[in-house]
This record gives structure tokens, sequence and C-alpha cells, in this order.
């Protein structure tokens, strides 16, 4: 756990408490590929300044490190020089560093208290990782999970490749501004929150986007099936440090997709699986396979009210509780795609759209780019 | 006999109402009542009551009550009035002391030291009489490797799983221990409410058979009723290792229990008492119990889900844990508390330990082996209410099975003499005159009424909870909160004391 100053600590912190929140999330998606600022996506979330209390506020994007694409960048939020030596130690120890700079910041008026925040480009030592008998892949998250756990004072708060989380305690505008994303930034795709907590004292790493290596989610909503969910994924390795939401959905949907192979659409069944009366009337085969996702993952579930844009590399998923018991709205204009929880989110930065919808609950929509992942 | 004991209750008749019908006489099989003709009144000898109020339920002028006999010995707060009354029974005996139904003493109820939650303001409540709220549950095998067809589709290649429609099941209640016409309502009710009841240890009656679709049978170390007819008519097949009234000790069955009928669907000689061994004399040990699983599984083709029942006892999450590994697909715990037609009263009262504790260590020990969704878990053994099914499934049952609410839903007061064999509401009898008594049209939709009140209460209490799925339910111990339980038992259960936030 990391925090910028003991003496102020009087309410417990994230990871010590699940603290509900409400949100607004925003996600624009250019599906050509074409690269854009943040500039878009600050403008689609500060129309819905009221949904958040300035408590946090974040955004992931996509395809923003074309330099660096095959390395994992890793972002990291310190408490001090010493969590920095520490935590460089181990990186040196684990992987090739190609390239190391402190953030490039704004200073902003309403952004205060950050912490020194660091950003690194990786690749694991081959001999290590070797040794460690893992793929890729899970060597850096273990890596990523010692760091959370082990190191105080040190939070890695994004470590995909050819992306980028960016987050901090403020309004979410502000925080796109105090990260430069409107100038330093072009990705394809971006997503974005801002957060309503109802109870923290303001943790940087807990504030939104939430990440596991390129995947990343923004939530709102509170689910009532958390401890369900959570006591279930951790049999597989994966540990909730953080008690929210958000983090326990990234586990859920890592595990369908990358340990259990499922398609985007197989995962929307599970954890925003059809009501039993709605399965009934579908085909006999839609009938066979929905069954058998709710027969053989009941634990995935997720109850309660969410929406959800998940992002990974090349697309985003949007996907809303299967009551729909939050409002998320998806337009389109050629071919950009957004995705906001409310309306006004899409109309401040694109006001023609050619198609404008509200998904039903569970159902996902899909924008990938065309031709694959960059 | 029973000279020194003066009698627990006492039977009080009120005169001016009394009309000297004397249905209390032909109702009451203890012959606690008699038409004296020199008094012209009724008189009764409270010694022989057993305080099962069928005389005080059919009193047509409602002149009869049966209160607790306030003689008293001298106080004493080391020797109760039970305790004195057991030592003169056994003196003029010499015998093991026999009981029924659950244990009776003042232990801990943890269930009712449990609270559970409800949404408001940051996340809502689901209103179910205006949205889908879920009760379905499947029980079975979950942990499969994931396969697709040639088209890339994916197969349901899971074992064989029960589905209910209603996390509830009736429990193990044997034909002989029960009558008849009980057996025939549960059948009947777990038909018409998509759920399952138990043959227990007494073989399946073939009257029964066509209700075999939501039959669960059970082998059980007598292998009474056992035969190849009786696996397959069944929808799941239970392996009895312990039952929570009698942990470490077989079953029995009164002789006067053994009718024509009883003695034919057990397979045992009438009118002598039926005492199953302690132990299966073919597993004195987890690498037995494998094969006996999978013998039972060879011969009906892995088409039916294979149970292994076991009592809670202080090991019980190892033993699970050594049952989830040996093929079982369902696991039923039964706590201390679970009822017995007939169980040695210190055994009942003295051995074993409550369901939640088991339950909630169970649980957790299946999750830190990982192995959780290798069986389904089920749990009995005082499932009072809808309330305690929603705290078992939150702190990690898949089920629960009811054994005593049912028997209430029948008629049954809880005078605890079933080993008698003289139930007077026609449940734990096999006396022809008695049986009648009970008549099953009556009794299985009684049982139905009992489990959809149940259904709708369940659903109300996860609606408040914002839950719309008993799935999502299920091991959801954030959802409860413990009042006036120590550290100790906090951890145990792995849940938060009330007033500790989320």
């Amino acid at each position: 756990m990391i925090f910028n100053d003991l003496e102020l600590k009087t309410a417990p912190w994230e990871g010590e408490v699940r603290i509900p929140s409400g949100c607004a999330v925003s996600a624009i998606i250019d599906r050509t590929g074409k690269k854009m600022t943040g500039e878009k996506i600050i403008r689609s979330i500060a129309t819905m300044h009221d949904r958040s209390n300035g408590l946090g506020g974040g955004f992931a994007g996509y395809g923003i490190y074309p330099d660096y694409k095959e390395y994992y960048a890793f972002h990291l939020f310190y408490n001090d020089f010493h969590a920095k030596k520490e935590t460089e130690d181990f990186l040196m120890q684990h992987f090739e560093v190609a390239y190391s700079s402190e953030m490039k910041t704004r200073k902003l008026k309403s952004i205060t208290n950050e912490p020194v925040i660091y950003r690194y480009f990786l690749y694991p030592l081959s001999k290590r990782l070797a040794n460690s008998l893992l793929d890729e892949e899970r060597y850096v998250v273990k890596c990523v999970n010692k760091i959370n756990a082990e190191i105080k004072g040190a939070f890695v708060f994004s470590s995909g490749k050819d992306m980028g989380i960016f987050k901090g305690v403020g309004y979410p505008e502000d925080i796109g501004k105090f990260y430069l994303l409107d100038e330093e930034y072009e990705g394809y795709s971006w997503t974005a929150h801002g957060r309503y907590p109802t109870n923290t004292p303001g943790w940087w790493g807990g504030a939104h986007p939430f990440g596991l290596l390129d995947y990343s989610i923004v939530h709102n909503g509170e689910i009532s099936s958390y401890d369900a969910n959570r006591r279930y994924i951790e049999m597989f390795g994966y540990k909730c440090s953080l008690q929210t939401d958000t983090e326990v959905i990234t586990y859920v949907i890592d595990y369908l997709l990358r340990v259990k192979k499922l398609t985007l659409q197989e995962v929307a069944k599970v954890i925003s699986a059809s009501f039993w009366s709605t399965i009934e009337e579908k085909t006999e085969e839609e009938q066979r396979e929905e069954i058998f996702l709710r027969k053989a993952f009941p634990s995935l579930l997720i109850t309660g009210p969410f929406s959800i844009i998940f992002g990974f590399s090349g697309g985003i998923m949007a996907l809303n509780d299967r009551l729909k018991l939050r409002s998320m709205v998806c337009a389109e204009k050629g071919d950009i795609a957004y995705v906001s929880s409310e309306e006004c989110g899409i109309r401040a930065v694109e006001p023609a759209v050619d198609k404008i919808f509200a998904p039903a609950g569970g159902q996902p929509v899909i924008y990938t780019l065309k031709g694959g992942a960059l | 006999m029973e000279t020194y004991i003066p009698p627990e209750y006492e039977v009080v008749r009120n005169f001016e109402l009394c009309t000297s019908c004397r249905l209390c006489e032909r109702q009451c099989a203890n012959e606690v009542h008699k038409y004296d003709a020199d008094l012209k009144k009724m008189i009764a000898n409270s010694q022989k009551c057993v305080n099962c109020h069928r005389c005080v339920c059919l009193c047509p002028t409602h002149a009869l009550k049966i209160i607790k006999n306030p003689d008293v010995y001298r106080l004493n707060s080391n020797w109760s009035e039970q305790t004195m009354n057991e030592v003169y029974r056994q003196a003029d005996s010499g015998g093991v002391l026999l009981s029924s139904m659950g244990n009776p003493n003042d232990y801990p109820v943890y269930f009712n030291k449990i609270l559970l939650n409800a949404s408001q303001v940051t996340n809502p409540p689901i209103d179910p009489l205006r949205e889908p709220m879920e009760t379905v549950v499947y029980l079975g095998k979950k942990d499969v490797e994931l396969k697709r067809d040639i088209n890339g589709r994916l197969v349901d290649n899971l074992p064989p799983q029960l589905k209910l429609s209603v996390p509830v099941m009736f429990s193990a209640m044997s034909y002989g221990s029960i009558s008849y016409n009980a057996h025939e309502a549960l059948a009947r009710a777990a038909e018409e409410l998509g759920i399952f009841y138990n043959t227990g240890e007494g073989g399946l009656h073939r009257d029964f058979y066509k209700y075999g679709k939501n039959t669960i049978v059970q082998v059980a170390s007598g292998r009474f009723g056992v035969h190849a007819d009786y696996l397959s008519a069944a929808a799941a097949i239970e392996i009895k290792m312990g039952q929570g009234a009698k942990p470490g000790i077989g079953g029995h069955l009164p002789g006067m229990k053994i009718s024509d009928e009883v003695s034919k669907t057990r397979m045992i000689p009438k009118g002598i008492d039926a005492i199953s061994p302690a132990p299966h004399h073919d597993i004195y040990s987890i690498e037995d119990l494998r094969q006996l699983i999978y013998t039972i599984k060879e011969a009906t083709a892995y088409t039916k889900p294979v149970i292994v029942k076991v009592a809670a006892v202080h090991n019980v999450a190892a033993i699970a844990s050594g049952i989830a590994r040996s093929g079982a697909d369902i696991i039923a715990i039964d706590g201390f508390r679970g009822g017995t037609g007939a169980a040695p009263t210190r055994i009942r009262d003295n051995v074993g330990i409550p369901i939640e504790l088991a339950l909630a260590q169970v649980d957790e020990r299946l999750r830190q082996e990982g192995i959780r969704d290798s069986v389904s878990v089920v749990v009995a053994g005082s499932v009072h209410s809808s309330a305690d099914v929603v705290k078992a499934i939150a702190l990690g049952a898949d089920a629960c099975y009811v054994g005593t609410a049912a028997l209430l839903a029948l008629g049954c007061h809880l005078c605890r003499s079933c080993h008698t064999g003289k139930c007077n509401w026609g449940i734990a009898t096999q006396r022809e005159d008695l049986v009648k008594r009970l008549n099953p049209d009556v009794g299985y939709k009684r049982l139905v009424n009992l489990v959809t009140a149940w259904r709708h209460e369940i659903q109300e209490m996860m609606g408040a909870m914002g839950i719309n799925s008993v799935e999502a339910l299920r091991g959801n111990r954030l959802m409860l909160r413990g009042v006036g339980l120590n550290e100790t038992e906090l951890k145990i259960l792995g849940i938060r004391h009330a007033g500790e936030s989320m």
C-alpha cells in the first residue's frame, strides 16, 4: 500500500476495506487504427463531471507506444525514492530495461499530493524467464504482483504492451491534462473513468482503470456478487488485494479469456448470463451453449449494477449487468465507435452520430480494429 | 418400570369443555386417555404421554392441554431432572438409552448469530415481484477441460448434474423409519417442486420407482434394499458414510417397525431389529471409498452423480478434501443437530460439531486446495428456515437438505419418540391404523407449500441483497455478519462481526 502522508491517514485505505463507488465511463475507438490524441476522450468524460466527485479519474490509451511496442510498459507510483530504488533493483534483476524516465506531467492547481511517477519499458531477462517455467505473460504478472505486494511504497498501475494507464486522485479531466494526454500521446483507442467513491482517503493507486498486462477495465457500479467471485477466482492464483469490483472483474475476464480460452461473446454469457427464462426462448444450439456456460461457471456470474468497458489490444468490449442497472450508451460515426455512461459524453465530441443505441443488459458490444490488432 | 420417575408432562383436561367423545382415547397410540365408566368421565395416565399434541390438536372442544409437569425434584444446578431420569432408566433397564430426532440440548445455533446484508443507495435492491429472481442450482462436478467441436462450439462435457429448481432437498429418511404415506408425500412433493427426496438406507418401495427422476437412493453400510434396479431407478446415488445424529455408528431400525412391506423393500427379516454396521465393511480407508464410488459409477454407466454423505466431525475438512479427490460428485455434510429415527442418546447428544462451522471449514479448505469445483456441497443438520438456507449458501453450500422441517410440515410435533414406532401422526410408524392418519394427498401439498414459501423468502432476501441469482450468493460471505461471536468463531466461519464494514 502506498500513500503520501502517513500522518493524515484517518480512514482505511483501498485494500483494507471495500469502497463502493458510483462513476462515469467513456471510450472511443477508431476501428481503422488511426491514432488520436487524448483530447477527445478528456472532453467526453469532462461532460459527465457531475458523475465524479474529484476522488479519482483515469484513462487507458492503446497504440500509444509504437516505438516500444515489443516492450512491457510499466507505469509506477512511488511514495519516495527509497521505494524507487528498491523497485528498480528488482526490475534490473528480472528485466532488460530498454528505457526509463520520470512520467512527464503538467502542474495543475487542482492536482495535489501526487506521488513520484515513473515509466519503464521492459523485457523479461531470457534466462530468468526460462528458469521460472512460466510463459512470458505469467512471468510479468508475477513480477507486478510481487512489487505491489512486497515493496512498500511502490505500485505498478500499468503493465501492458503498446498501451498505458494514466490515473490519479482528482477529476478525470484534470488527470488527463496532468498527464498531458491531449498533447503527448496518440492512440487508436481510449477509455476513461471518473470516480465517485463514497468513502476513500484518495489513493492514486485506487483510481481506475485497473490493468493487467494489456487488459484494462473501467467500471461503474457496485456488484453484489463480489465475494462469491473473489473467493472463486482466488482459487486460481489471483489475489484481490485492492478489494475493488474493477480488480475482481479484471481477473475474472483474464481467467476466462486467457486461461479458459473463451471468446469475448462467451465471457459475456458467463459474467452477465441471460436469465434462465430468456435462455428457454432461444434456439436449441444457443440454449445448449448458454446452459453449459452457466452450469460450468456459476461462481463467475456477476450480479448487481455494473457497466464496464473492457480494453484490450485491438479493441474494446462494453457490457452491462444482466438487468441493466447502470446506464450505458453506444454510438458509431463512420469507423469511429463511442461508448459512454450518458449520451452527452458522446454528443460532446461527436454531435452527428450515424447510429446510437443503448445495449440491453448482458448484451456485449464489441468493437475491434478492422484487420485485427496492430 | 420407571417407578422412580414422575411424569415429565401432565395432561390437563378442562371438564367444562370435555364432552367425553373419546376421540382422544382413539387417537392416542400410547394409551394415555381412557373413559372411566364409574366416574363417568375421561381420565389420563400422564406417565405414558410423550407430548405429541395429537389429542390437543384434534380435540373438538379444545378441552386438552399438555403442560410441563410442574412437579420438580429438589433444585439442583448440577444434577438436572433429565440427567437423573436417565440414571433411573438405565438402572431399570440395563440398556443403552435410545432417542429420536435431533440433539435437543442447549448448544449454540450459529445460524441465529449470523445476520444478512441488504442494498441501499450505492446499489439497488432488486424486486422479486417485478424482476426475475433465479433459484435454480445444478449440483455436480464443474472442473472439466473445455472442449470444442469442429465448428468451434463448446461441447457440454460436464459429468451428470442434478438440476434443482430451488436449493432445497428432502433429507434421507428411510422407509421403515417413516411410513409409506410419508414417503409417498415426499416423493410426490419432490416431483412437483423439481427437487429431490432421499430414500435413506431403507430401499425403495416398488410403488415409488415411478418417482425415480426425483429420487436419490442411498447405499449404506447395511446395504439394505440395494440391487441393480434400485440404483438404476434413481437420479443420483448417495453413499452414506455417516449421519449427523449418530456419527461413528450405523443405523438402527427397531424390529416392531419392520413390517412385511418394509421387510420386502429392505430385503431383511421381519420383526427383528435392523442394525447396520458402524463402518462399511468394504471401506476401511479413503482408497476403499474411491472403489465403492467407481463401482457404483460403473454399475450405472457414469450417468448418475454419486453423493458421499458424512457427519460433521472435527476433521471434516480433511475428510471432505479426500472425498473430493475420490471421484464423488457431491458431498453431503450432516451437522450434529441432524435428526434420526433412532440413535443412542449419548451419541446423539455428545458427538459431532455444528453444521455452520463444518460447512465454513469444508468450503474454505476445498478452495484453499483449488478443488471446490470438483464437488458440490450439500448441508444438513437443522436447517430451520429459508433464512438458514440463505446463510448456508452464503457460507459456501450449493444446497441444503431438510429433514425435520419436512416432517413438521407433515404434522410431526417433535415429541422425539420415533424409535417407539407409535407415531400418532402417522409419520414414524408402520402400524396401519396410524399410517393411514397421514393422507399423502394432504401431506404432499403441505410439503409443496413449505418449499414454495421458502423459495419466495429466499428470493426476497436475495433481492434485498441486490443478488438476482443464487449462483452469486454461493460463498458470498461478505453478505454475512456475526453477532455475539468471539474471534475464533468468526475466524472459523470466515465472516466479520456486525458493525464491521464491507
